[in-house]
């Protein structure tokens, strides 16, 4: 489109009395030749806002630079429908950090106002994405257990349809053995209703249930996904919107359990599994003989909580083990029944079961290395009783019982990357390194996606990406995990966590289906555009897309996926062609932007620094330094990007040949505790730099000119003095020698 | 031609499961209304330092979900507001909507000149008081939507007149109303909250007598830069830096004479704060005094990781009783080791109170009746058809859990929508 652009710059907030405004807005006319350039003392009041609507009304102004306030605030009253909106930041980031009415400080500003000119030379407002093909809103549920069947049933109360596949050949996973449970409130042993709800399922006619099936594979990407499932030996193409991941789990195996805890030494020693297997059956009995138990142990932690074994807390056990001695002991309350824990982890209203246990007569013995002795045919438990502070010996125990934790049938497999570097051998050494997620080739979902068929764990198998904040965020678009392949969980959480994943299911076919972006830019309607006529096929933006959302052809051309996409811009920092752009973001459009900064000669000894930092925690922390009226160093040029994986490293060669002197990087932490909101994009950045400090050296041109941080949106207390250090020492290393060149 | 003002869904509460709910649902498509009840979004966890186990600030998470409403016209918002009455039945219910007095409207540009004017101070709430802030005030650094308020005692008097000038965009309105309105939705979701518990009640604690002894909502103000200290954790006594620090848990938790229930966060919550001293004073000692750790699934390891460092006691007995030493401050906390049998007396500069989340029905109930359980928390999920409860009004829950369940009810209350 034809762009007619104008400028309006607000007056209020002190920024007309710190600023030279004649002279910024001859900035706007003369340098960036604006036809409309207007100020207004309140441009955020009611009569402001009606200035930019009459010019875009009567004037056909249709690109709009609002040089005011942070983009942060004023986000409703500055946007205009089909108009191009871009904010000029100077009120937080120029007048409120900075001395009013002075040299470096309009300078700051008329920089600032240049640049989002330049940006918006080639910024043109986003149209949303159709795929070609048809897009479904049905959701693929794979597991047919507790969590599976209760995701299914949401999602058909919500209207969606379901295909359902279980591996197994009828419904119920776990629970389908199991008799009584535990859950809310927590004052008793329920009856397990399964059956209700497997019939719920199958009576629902939303619902198709595929039992015996198998996911052969998984193409495509949300709203367009293609999944081939095997049933009786046939295969059946199904098109589907998202996939909720809900396969559950599998018991520790009791074989890799060390041997003092007597697996296999004796019949008498069963795990929590083999118990419900037991209960099922009828009465609890003494497996040797199918005599009366009259002591039975229950022994915690059995392989959980264990660094040789799964270093993670099971969750569970403590409930199950309750559950399981009140059984005993309700069976017959003669009976005398033990539990050994390290620490008992009831939380919640759950504390109450505890209390109901030790009501029933269970006793508790704390204890952290508890042994089960075997001899002649008996079993004995030997302990060291904390509480007592003593050794206790358990004589005539009729059945140990060992809580096995949960596995999640994710952590099963063998190592994608490990199997693929054989099959592939070593590639060119000059390429970036890029981490590599943790998938195990666990035959579930089988993705056809070229970065592995089956979600990235984070710690232990669990699948997932930001568990603390958007714990149903995976890093493959429109698969969410639920229950315990999710995190270790009983049926009272996974009923609820199958809830929500299918929120987030529904929500990406809503999305998707519309043309946006799911979350972190949730609504965003730009995507990546490949100019495939360059691509010179090097794979680095397949390989480094945090969300895997590229395949690759078989000679090395990335095909994206657009519905599978995030819109981070990972792949566009990490294309060495440039090949890569948005409508509204891309690297000839940050170039412009660097083009735009006026440098001055190196006798008026103004250094120029290029801040690019992440646009959701970095740029806000810039902010509060404004709002808090701290200070910091006027020579900065603040860009903020979507993310500083996109960080392509033709910027920084831009910035340095045209005299900037230097570069400051700010980021968010990487590493296992990592804060980026695309999981990896920090990450990227801050290895794709390491490239570019030895390029500096070969060039005699300092790397100390470049430099890489990473802050959090909370560290506004320590940022000014790390810009103000960073400024100092470029002084040092002194001007860049390429100015003026 | 369905009515659809009736559809939307209404979510109670903007702390982290009210904000998901209301996003998460929008996101879908849906018209929501979130109302809460103070000056801004976010809840508990906006007053938070970081969250465990990451050690990461919650205004990470919370800025992309205030982005998220930024971008989403389908959420719409009213902070200061508080439900009153609802009435109806599912797909229809009524609900009156009390909204008190900002004294602040829409026109705040928030360009702090109204607090510039005023000299009058209240205590700052969101400190938890143990700092003053001007009545003309911006709630917190990071608060969205970021608009100051106008405490009522300066709109009373005749100061406020003075700092209502001050304001170059005549957004003071000193006769501001309460007022109330209307909304019909479909369903409702109930995501109200938590307190932590009267830490007055623990009368053997020392709390309330002994300025030393705080509680664990309180360190995290003193953790953080937006803090009373900056950030700088000091004994509230005279500012001296603590070198022994006890963590004194289930403080009335898991206690059938205040709370019978755990309030399943407080263990990690006392590790996390642990590290915040560790990192500020690399020689300080401290204790926790615990029954149980619970560190469930994953969070494991940062307690593994804990129990690594030397100057990390974790000391297994309940504390008894806290006891000012006189003359210097320090705190005498009576313990019984119940590995070692043995009655401890033991010595620390500032002790931590974990108190626990008293749900906020058990307080503040919905004003339609639910059902309850023997703590106050909503016993369901559905409270009644069309009615959804959320979060640690249901049972005491981390971020994630609460997140969890925003995402779960906001799904429920689509099934609402659905059904009419």
């Amino acid at each position: 489109m034809d762009k007619k652009i104008a400028v309006y710059i607000c007056t209020g907030c002190g920024i007309g009395d710190a600023l030279d405004i004649e002279q910024l807005s001859g900035v706007a006319t003369s340098d960036c030749k604006v036809p409309v350039v207007k100020t207004h003392p309140n441009l955020c009041g009611a009569e402001g806002v009606q200035v930019i609507k009459d010019d875009i009304a009567n004037d056909g102004v249709n690109t709009v630079l609002i040089a005011a306030c942070s983009q942060r605030v004023m986000y409703d009253v500055f946007s205009f429908e089909g108009t191009i909106v871009d904010r000029v930041n100077l009120r937080e980031q120029v007048v409120w950090s900075h001395p009013a009415n002075d040299e470096d400080t309009q300078m700051m500003a008329e920089d600032y106002l240049r640049m989002s000119a330049g940006r918006m030379k080639q910024t043109e407002l986003p149209e949303p994405y159709k795929p070609d093909q048809e897009m479904s809103k049905d959701i693929l549920v794979v597991g047919g257990g507790v969590t599976g069947m209760t995701a299914s049933l949401e999602a058909a109360k919500a209207g969606y349809q379901v295909v359902l596949v279980e591996k197994e050949n009828e419904l119920g996973g776990f629970q389908k053995g199991v008799t009584s449970t535990v859950t809310f409130p927590y004052k008793e042993v329920t009856k397990n209703d399964i059956d209700t709800l497997i019939s719920a399922v199958k009576g629902n006619d939303k619902i198709k249930v595929v039992t015996g099936g198998k996911i052969e594979k998984i193409q495509g990407g949300p709203c367009v996904f293609n999944a081939t499932i095997k049933q009786n030996g046939s295969t059946n193409d199904q098109r589907v919107g998202a996939v909720v991941l809900a396969a559950g789990w599998k018991p520790y195996d009791p074989e890799k359990l060390d041997a003092k805890l007597g697996y296999g030494a004796s019949p008498n020693v069963i795990t929590n599994v083999q118990f419900e297997e037991r209960a099922k059956a009828g009465k609890i009995s003494r497996p040797s003989d199918g005599q009366a138990v009259k002591t039975a142990a229950f022994l915690q932690c059995a392989g959980s909580r264990d660094p040789e074994h799964l270093p993670y807390c099971s969750s569970v056990c403590c409930f199950t083990a309750l559950k399981q001695a009140i059984q005993v002991k309700q069976q017959d309350p003669k009976s005398n029944v033990f539990v050994f824990y390290k620490e008992m982890r009831t939380p919640g209203q759950g504390e109450d079961f505890f209390r109901k246990a030790q009501q029933e007569g269970v006793i508790f013995v704390r204890a952290q290395t508890p042994e089960v002795i075997t001899s002649n045919g008996k079993l004995a438990v030997e302990a060291f009783d904390e509480l007592l502070g003593d050794k206790i010996l358990l004589d005539d125990v009729d059945m140990v019982v060992l809580a096995t934790g949960m596995v999640p049938v994710t952590a099963f497999g063998e190592d994608f990357k490990a199997k693929k570097a054989e099959e592939e051998e070593k590639e060119e050494k000059d390429k970036v390194e890029v981490p590599a997620d943790a998938i195990l080739v666990s035959d579930v979902l089988n993705l056809e996606f070229r970065q592995g068929p089956e979600l990235p764990g984070l710690q232990y198998g669990f699948p997932d990406s930001h568990f603390i904040c958007f714990p149903y965020e995976s890093r493959r678009t429109g698969i969410y995990a639920a229950g315990p392949v999710r995190r270790p969980m009983g049926i009272a959480n996974a009923a609820e966590d199958a809830t929500g994943a299918v929120m987030k299911a529904i929500q990406c076919i809503e999305l998707t289906s519309k043309g946006m972006a799911v979350h972190p830019r949730a609504g965003d309607m730009s995507y990546p555009e490949f100019f495939m006529q360059r691509c010179t096929q090097c794979k680095r933006c397949t390989e480094e897309c945090p969300f895997g959302a590229i395949n690759e052809d078989e000679k090395g051309n990335p095909l994206p996926q657009p519905t599978r996409c995030r819109r981070c811009s990972v792949c566009m920092g990490a294309c060495p062609e440039r090949i890569i752009s948005f409508k509204n973001y891309s690297v000839g459009m940050i170039g412009d932007i660097i083009k735009s900064i006026n440098v001055p000669d190196e006798y008026e000894e103004k250094p120029r620094i290029l801040v690019l930092c992440c646009e959701n925690d970095a740029y806000p922390a810039l902010d509060m330094i404004g709002l808090r009226r701290m200070t910091f160093n006027a020579w900065m040029r603040m860009i903020p990007v979507r993310c500083l994986g996109s960080l392509n490293l033709v910027w920084i060669a831009d910035s340095l040949s045209k005299g900037i002197d230097g570069i400051f990087l700010l980021g968010c932490r990487h590493g296992d505790n990592y804060q980026c909101h695309f999981v990896k994009g920090s990450e990227l950045a801050s290895i794709r730099l390491s490239k570019v400090k030895e390029t500096l050296d070969r060039l005699v041109l300092e790397s100390d000119r470049v430099r890489f941080e990473t802050v959090s949106i909370t560290d506004y207390d320590k940022l000014p003095a790390m810009l103000d250090e960073f400024a100092e020492k470029l002084v040092e290393i002194g001007p860049n020698p390429y100015k003026g060149y | 031609m369905v009515n659809t003002v009736t559809q939307s869904i209404l979510v109670v509460g903007g702390g982290m499961s009210g904000l998901s709910a209301a996003i998460e649902a929008a996101e879908a498509g849906h018209e929501v209304y979130l109302v809460e009840k103070n000056s801004y979004l976010g809840g508990r966890v906006a007053q938070l330092h970081q969250y465990f186990p990451k050690l990461c600030p919650p205004y990470c998470g919370l800025e992309i979900n205030f982005r998220r409403i930024k971008n989403n016209s389908k959420v719409r918002f009213f902070t200061m507001a508080e439900v009153e009455s609802i009435s109806g039945k599912e797909g229809d219910f009524d609900v009156k909507i009390k909204m008190s007095p900002r004294y602040v409207n829409e026109k705040c540009t928030g360009c702090g000149k109204c607090a510039e004017a005023c000299t009058m101070e209240i205590d700052n709430p969101f400190n938890y008081n143990m700092d003053k802030i001007k009545a003309a005030y911006l709630p917190h650094d990071m608060a969205f939507p970021q608009r100051y308020v106008v405490d009522p005692a300066l709109a009373k008097s005749p100061e406020g007149l003075k700092v209502k000038d001050a304001c170059p965009y005549d957004a003071i309105e000193l006769d501001m109303q309460p007022k109330t309105f209307d909304l019909k939705v479909a369903s409702v979701v109930w995501a109200t909250g938590w307190t932590p518990y009267d830490a007055r009640k623990l009368d053997t604690l020392g709390f309330g007598k002994c300025p030393n002894v705080i509680t664990n909502v309180m360190m995290e103000r003193l953790a953080s830069f937006g803090g009373p200290t900056q950030g700088k954790i000091v004994r509230p006594s005279d500012g001296k830096e603590p070198q022994t620090v006890g963590f004194v848990q289930c403080a009335g938790s898991r206690d059938e004479n205040h709370m019978g229930f755990c309030s399943s966060i407080c263990c990690m919550a006392s590790m996390k704060q642990a590290t915040y001293v560790r990192e500020q004073y690399p020689d300080a000692k401290i204790y926790i005094f615990y029954i149980d750790i619970r560190a469930i699934d994953r969070l494991e390891s940062f307690y593994v990781k804990l129990k690594e460092d030397a100057n990390v006691e974790f000391f297994k007995g309940k504390v008894a009783k806290i006891e000012e030493e006189a003359g210097t401050g320090k705190l005498v906390l009576r313990v019984e080791d119940t590995i070692s049998g043995s009655l401890n007396q033991i010595k620390v500069d500032l002790a931590v109170l974990a108190t626990g989340m008293q749900p906020n029905t058990s307080i503040s109930p919905v004003p339609t009746p639910v059902p309850y359980d023997d703590y106050g928390f909503i016993a369901s999920i559905e409270a009644k058809p069309g009615l959804f409860a959320a979060g640690c009004t249901r049972t005491p829950a981390g971020v994630s859990e609460s997140v969890q369940d925003g995402t779960a009810a906001a799904l429920k209350a689509i099934q609402s929508v659905v059904r009419r």
